[in-house]
Parts: structure tokens; sequence; C-alpha cells
């Protein structure tokens, strides 16, 4: 006896026997099918769907790509040239997936903003959540050893950038550096290693995704009230409901994307990489592609090194968070004995700061190096990353969706602006201003996640909610007609 | 103008999700570069074959002396207006090396259509022994290569000024407004009634770089008129399809709204 045995049989003679033999078209129908949907998803649920069209498109595109591209150093830059003068439509191909790859990030960043801003990371759906945010990460890493490939200015230097962060691993950084590289510099090994990974990646994406939409059909679809589905009143199935919104949704996506593809393909890159990369020539300014910028810029927040009188008070203050703000029955937060704690360890990590900038003052200890900069940029941006994945374990307010709660959302909308600010920041040349700009945006980022979600987590009350996403469309339908009702009158 | 119109619409539509421009910061005084009117620009921009052709002969007269252009071939040349009989005629000015033959020798012989633009010098070091050690560079994809495109060239071909008070040249350096850093290791490269028109054009060295840049862009852009027009055809499409598609979800929807 299989597992096959409680299945309806299908009218049509061909599926019925492949269905008999393995029950795809079984599957199909119960997961796309009659598969019970929320019914009162916005248009912020249609960038999962979207997200996937991208990751089909840039696999059909890429393997196209590959066909006709050369991985080596000498005839890389050229192979691509050819594509884009030779081969039949080859332009039309590296268009669509040199702009895919921008509209991949965007349909992922909002898909994300979707995620944080109704709570669909929170209980049951973590692991959903987790395995997005390797998505996501993959995604970074796929995107960086795309770029490089071209072999021009911005592909060669950005590499060097990139890989030599690694180099601020105590002892072992030079090592794994050189072992990344295949050699001295970033070279022919290194094309000839990003070509291969690049090509394989988007595969293992591929299957995260599946284990992603897998995740997400155990549990079911969260949605814009947060509230979880009581009865079939409060779903509908999601074909033909969801299949059309998403397919209206995806063409009008895809037509934003058209214009970049058709009238302005080159608006999103960088002019420089339409020079060969030349190792002996350093371009001015070296910026990574625009969906990287606000991480660069957490990554060069970091401009001092760390010195022990610093790290006492960054200490102190995690202390102070980890035992007060993270402890669910605390709140004795300006108790004296805190306030002491607080007040030491922000004394100290000033005189840490005011030791860094001022040499000339000569405090104690504050010349010696624990952490250098560099390191601090490269644990910050991965910290940043990381934030991402422990996000259920910061929000722990019973209450998912924004909608009923205004401090979450206020916290959570100023985040996004820091985001943005901070991308701002990271095309911005280190100098002046921009550095400490970056810095304080970054002390909010990472505050949101550590201080400001634990703290809402405890006391933020939330609005009342509704009794089920049905009396939560049906409230909506009669703001609505009461709205309609006084414009008519 | 279309393009720039265009280009807000669009670029409003993503104002959210986009994050920042990179953004240059040369040394030396910026000065806006002019805002030209090219035919090739906005959606529905075609280029213009008789200042295609103007520029061609403004490049091969003069710039190509030191700028090579790896990426063209002449057969490309047909794209401009020109015969079959005219490319041979063009390429046959050229002589190219070729070989080995069957006794093992290299040989010249006259450049056919199939052939690559002859370049100016051997390799790199020779071009920069000929220029004083500036490296003057391909021109292929020069107007995609710089930030402002047509135009930057046009710019920098035009900019040409004495130098503002206090800023010193040294030998083989010049002042140009538009290039970035102002300091430019090229001469001004064109001078009125430098190459002869014969359609009757004004021979100025305005005009000269006019054409020239309208070269270079196409040159930098050789599929863009095809896929400008593909995409009028697609996002038309897409309307429509948008359009039918909206229709028939609002009918779906229907008995649960
Ligand atoms: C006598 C040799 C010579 C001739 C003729 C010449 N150039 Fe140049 N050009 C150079 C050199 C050398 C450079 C590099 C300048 C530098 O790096 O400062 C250069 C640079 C350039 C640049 C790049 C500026 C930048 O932003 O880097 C452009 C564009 C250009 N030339 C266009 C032309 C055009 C168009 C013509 C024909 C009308 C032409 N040149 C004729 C030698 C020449
Ligand atoms: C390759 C990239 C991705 C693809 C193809 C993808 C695909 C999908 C699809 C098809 C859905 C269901 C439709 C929807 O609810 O929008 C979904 C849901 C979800 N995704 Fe993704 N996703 C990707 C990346 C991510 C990332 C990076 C994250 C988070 C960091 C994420 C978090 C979620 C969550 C939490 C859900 C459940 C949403 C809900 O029901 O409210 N996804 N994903």
């Amino acid at each position: 006896m299989g597992s096959n045995s409680d299945r309806k049989p299908f009218n049509n003679k061909t599926i019925e026997w492949i269905d008999q033999r393995l029950p795809i078209f079984t599957m199909l129908d119960k997961e796309y099918g009659k598969f019970p949907t929320p019914r009162n998803f916005n248009y912020f649920w249609n960038f999962g769907a979207i997200a996937m069209f991208m990751l089909v498109t840039m696999i059909v595109t890429g393997i196209t790509l590959a066909m006709h591209y050369t991985p080596h150093a000498n005839y890389a830059f050229d192979s691509v040239e050819r594509i884009m003068r030779d081969v039949n439509f080859g332009w039309l191909i590296r268009y669509i997936h040199m702009n895919g790859a921008s509209f991949f990030f965007i349909a992922v960043y909002i898909h994300i903003f979707r995620g944080m801003y109704y709570g669909s990371f929170k209980q049951p759906r973590e692991l959903l959540w987790i395995l997005g945010v390797t998505i996501f990460l993959l995604m970074m890493a796929t995107a960086f050893m795309g770029y490089v490939l071209p072999w021009g200015q911005m592909s060669f230097w950005g590499a060097t950038v990139i890989t030599n962060l690694f180099s601020a691993v105590p002892i072992v950084g030079p090592g794994i550096v050189e072992w990344m590289w295949g050699g001295f510099a970033v070279d022919n090994a290194t094309l000839n290693r990003f070509f291969s990974l690049h090509f394989v990646l988007p595969f293992v994406i591929a299957a995260v995704v599946f284990l992603h939409v897998w995740a997400l059909h155990v549990t079911g679809s969260n949605n814009p009230t947060g509230l979880d589905v009581k009865g079939p009143q409060d779903t509908l199935p999601f074909n033909p409901y969801y299949t059309i919104k998403d397919l209206f949704g995806l063409i009008v996506f895809v037509a934003v994307y058209a214009m970049f593809i058709f009238f302005m393909p080159n608006a999103l890159g960088h002019p420089d990489n339409y020079i060969p990369a030349n190792p002996l020539v350093t371009p001015p300014h070296i910026v990574p592609e625009w969906y990287f910028l606000t991480f660069y810029a957490i990554l060069r927040s970091i401009f001092f090194d760390f010195n022990p009188i610093m790290l006492a008070g960054f200490g102190g203050i995690g202390y102070y968070v980890a035992k007060v703000v993270w402890d669910k029955n605390r709140t004795d937060y300006f108790s004296t004995r805190n306030l002491i704690i607080l007040g030491v360890s922000g004394f100290l990590t000033l005189v840490g700061f005011v030791g860094a900038f001022f040499p000339q003052l000569h405090i104690p200890l504050t010349n010696m190096v624990i952490i250098e900069a560099k390191l601090g940029g490269v644990l910050a941006m991965f910290g940043a990353v990381g934030l991402l994945f422990v996000l259920p374990w910061c929000d722990t307010h019973p209450v998912r969706s924004a909608r009923y709660r205004p401090l979450y959302k206020a916290a959570l909308l100023f985040f996004v602006a820091i985001v943005l600010l901070l991308g701002y920041v990271g095309a911005m040349p280190a100098e002046g201003i921009w550095p400490w700009i970056g810095l304080a945006a970054t002390g909010y980022y990472m505050a949101f996640f550590l201080v400001i979600l634990p703290i809402l987590s405890k006391h933020e009350k939330a609005l009342p909610l509704p009794a089920s996403i049905a009396q939560a469309v049906l409230d909506e339908q009669a703001a609505k007609a009461a709205k309609l009702a006084k414009k008519g009158a | 103008m279309m393009m720039s119109h265009f280009k807000k619409v669009a670029l409003t539509a993503l104002a959210l999700c986009m994050i920042g421009a990179p953004v240059h910061a040369a040394e030396g005084h910026k000065y806006p570069l002019p805002d030209m009117d090219w035919s090739f620009e906005g959606p529905f921009g075609t280029y213009d074959k008789a200042a295609l052709q103007r520029g061609f002969l403004v490049y091969k007269q003069v710039c190509s002396a030191c700028h090579g252009m790896k990426k063209l071939y002449y057969r490309h040349l047909e794209a401009l207006g020109y015969s079959e009989a005219q490319i041979k005629t063009i390429a046959a000015e050229y002589t190219v090396m070729d070989g080995p033959n069957d006794e093992g020798e290299m040989f010249e012989r006259p450049a056919r259509p199939s052939d690559k633009f002859k370049l100016p010098y051997a390799n790199d070091k020779a071009a920069m022994y000929a220029n004083g050690g500036a490296l003057p560079p391909d021109m292929s994809l020069i107007v995609k290569a710089r930030e402002g495109g047509a135009d930057y060239v046009y710019g920098v071909l035009v900019g040409y000024t004495n130098p503002p008070e206090g800023v010193v040249l040294g030998n083989n350096q010049h002042y140009n407004k538009f290039k970035s850093g102002n300091i430019i290791a090229m001469a001004n490269p064109l001078n009125d009634g430098q190459v002869t028109y014969e359609d009757g054009t004004p021979q100025t060295a305005d005009q000269y770089a006019k054409d020239v840049t309208h070269f270079l862009a196409w040159a930098a852009e050789p599929e863009m008129e095809q896929r400008k027009q593909m995409g009028v055809k697609v996002l038309i499409f897409l309307a429509v399809f948008a359009m039918i598609m909206y229709a028939v979800k609002r009918k779906i929807w229907e008995d649960v709204h």
C-alpha cells in the first residue's frame, strides 16, 4: 500500500495515468488550486510570486548568456561585447539579465518589508522567514559574483575591495583571501571560480525557494490583519482568485522592468563598467551596485579602531540590554543600580571615543587597538544581515500586523527611512559628514532590532483587533460604503 | 525632452525602492554639461544617417590617428547607410596583416568588410609613447563609459578654454571645462574647416563635434534603434494585457467584494 490511496481520480485519461503513478496533479490542485488563502491580501502579497518569476527569468537568461560568454581575464570583456553586438538578440538577453538582478532585489526588498510590516516572520512562520533570509544572503553572493563577470573596471575593483574585507579576520584573514582569489590578486583564477559559483548558486537558491514555499504551505499565508485563519469564511481558493491577481500584478511589475530594459538599460549600472578591467588604474570612487549600498554604508560606518575603554563601555551597555531590556519580566530600566550601569558604561564609551579621535589627549589605553576598524566594519555588516535572521526573537509581541501596533509601525517606517538613508550614504564618498551620518544610522539599525523591538514587545498596547479576517473585510466594506454615501449626499 | 520625462516617470515609480545613485566628485571645477538635443534620445529616438556618415568621416580623418575602435568591423558601417560596394572601398583604403599563408609567411593585404577597424597603434605602450605618456582610450564604448554619455563627449570636444587664474598646466596638459578633473592630455583635435563635407553642412569645429559624437553614440549602442522600437511594442502589449487581466480580475472577484 503506497501513500497514494486517498486520491480523487481525474477525468482526463493521460492525467489520470500519470497521477496514479506520481500524484503531481493532485499536489498541484491541492497546493495551487484549492489551497485556502486568506481573502484579504493586498498587493504586497504579489511580490513572492514576482520574485519567483524573476528567479526563473534570471536562470533562463543566465544560461543563454553562458553559452556565449568566455570566463577568461583576457576575453571576458570582449565576449560580453560580442554578445551585445554580434549574437542575435544578445543585447536583449544581456539587458534582461542585467536589469533583472536589480528588479529581483526590488521585489525581494518589498517582499521582506511586507513580512516585517505584517509580522509574517512570527510564530509559526519563523523557519519560513529564516529560509527567506537565507535566500536573500545567497542572492547577494550570486549578484556580487555576477557583477564581476563582465570584467569591467567596477567588476575588478569591486571584487578587489570586497574580497579584501576578509583579510580583516585575525590571523587566518590573509590566507583566506589568497585562497578565495586562487592567487595573489584578483585575476583569471578568481574570474573562473566566480563564474562557476555564479552559475550554480541560483540553483541552490531555487532549492531553498522550494523549501521556503513548502514551509509556507504548511503554515498557510499570513494576511494584512495578521490574524489566524479561523474557518472557510476567512479564505478563498488560490485559483482563480489569486492566480489572476498575481498575474495582473506581475504584468504591471514587468512593464516597469521593461521600461528599464528597453529605454534606459544602463541607468542602474555604472559607466565605469564599460571600461575594461585594468589592475593599474583605480577608479576614483568604487561603488557597489545600488542594492548593496545600505550594507556598504554599514561596512564603512565603522571608521575607527575599537580601544579597550570603548569596548568596556559597549560591554556595559550590552550587559544592560541583555539583562534588563531582554528580560521579559523586568521593567526596572531606571532603577538606581541600572542607571549606574548605564551611566558608567556610557561614560566609558564617550571617553573611548574622545581618546580615539583626539590622540593628542593621551588618554590611557585609548591608543591600544583591540578590534581594527576594518574588522569592526565587517562585523557590523554581517551583523546587520544576521539580525534579520533573529528578528522573530527580537519582536515577540503577540500581535502580528503593524496595523494594530502604532508604535511598531512608526519604528518600522523610520527603520525603512534609515535603510534608505544608509543607501544614500553608501553612494557618497567617505568624506566629511557622511561617515558620521552613516554611524548614527547604523546605530539606529542595530538598536531597532536589539532595543526597540524587545521593549515594544513588552510594553506596546495594541489597538483592538477585529474578530476575524472575514469581519475585517466586512468592516472595511462598510467603511467604504459609508464614505461613498457621504460623498453622494 | 522625451527621454528625461520618460525617465522621471519610471524613476518615480521606483522611487520607494531605489536607493541613491552613485555620485562622482571629481577634483577640479565641475561645469554643468551642455544639454544637447540628440535625435537618438527618448523612447522614439533614432540615429540620423547623414550625421553618422559625417561623424564617421571626422573619426576617420581626425580621431583615428590616435583612437582605435576595437569593437567595430567595416561591415558594421552598413548601419550608417553605406552600400556594400562603398564599404569595400572604405575597407580597401587600409592594409592589414594576414596569414600565415601556405608557406607559413605573414603577408599584407587590403582590408575587407569582414576585418576589424584598423588600429592606429600596435599596442598600448606604443600609443602612450606617441602621446607623451597618455593613453588615448578606445572609442568603441566611450559614450557608455562616461557619466553624461554623448553630452559629455561633445562637451570634451568643445570644452577647451584658457585655464583659469592659478591653474598651471604641465607639458602635454590642456584645460578643458568638461573633462572630469579639467586637465586633459589631448590637444583640441577639431578646428573649423578641417574636414570637407560634401552635403553642405557647415564645416565648423562645433558641427564636427556634434557629428563625431553622434557616430560614437551609434558605435557604443548599435542596437539602440531596434531596442527602442521593440520596447514600444512590448510596452503597448503589456499595457493592453494588464488592462485585460485587470478586467478579468474584477470579474472574478465580483462575487466576493
Ligand atoms: C593626437 C592624438 C589624438 C587625436 C587626434 C584625438 N585624440 Fe582624443 N585623446 C587623446 C589622448 C592622448 C587622450 C587621453 C587624454 C587624457 O587621458 O587626459 C584622449 C582622450 C579622449 C577622450 C576621453 C576623455 C575622457 O574623459 O577621458 C575622448 C572622448 C576623446 N579623446 C575623443 C576624441 C575625438 C572624438 C577625436 C577626434 C575628433 C580625438 N579624440 C582625437 C589623443 C587624441
Ligand atoms: C528568491 C527569492 C524569493 C522567492 C522566489 C520567494 C517566494 C515566495 C513566495 C512565492 C511566497 C508566497 C507568496 C507571498 O506571500 O508573497 C513567499 C512567502 C514568504 N516569503 Fe518569500 N521568496 C523569496 C525571498 C524571501 C526573502 C528574502 C524573505 C525574507 C527575508 C522571504 C520571506 C517570506 C515570508 C515570511 C513569506 C510568507 C508570507 C506570508 O504569508 O505573509 N522571502 N515567498
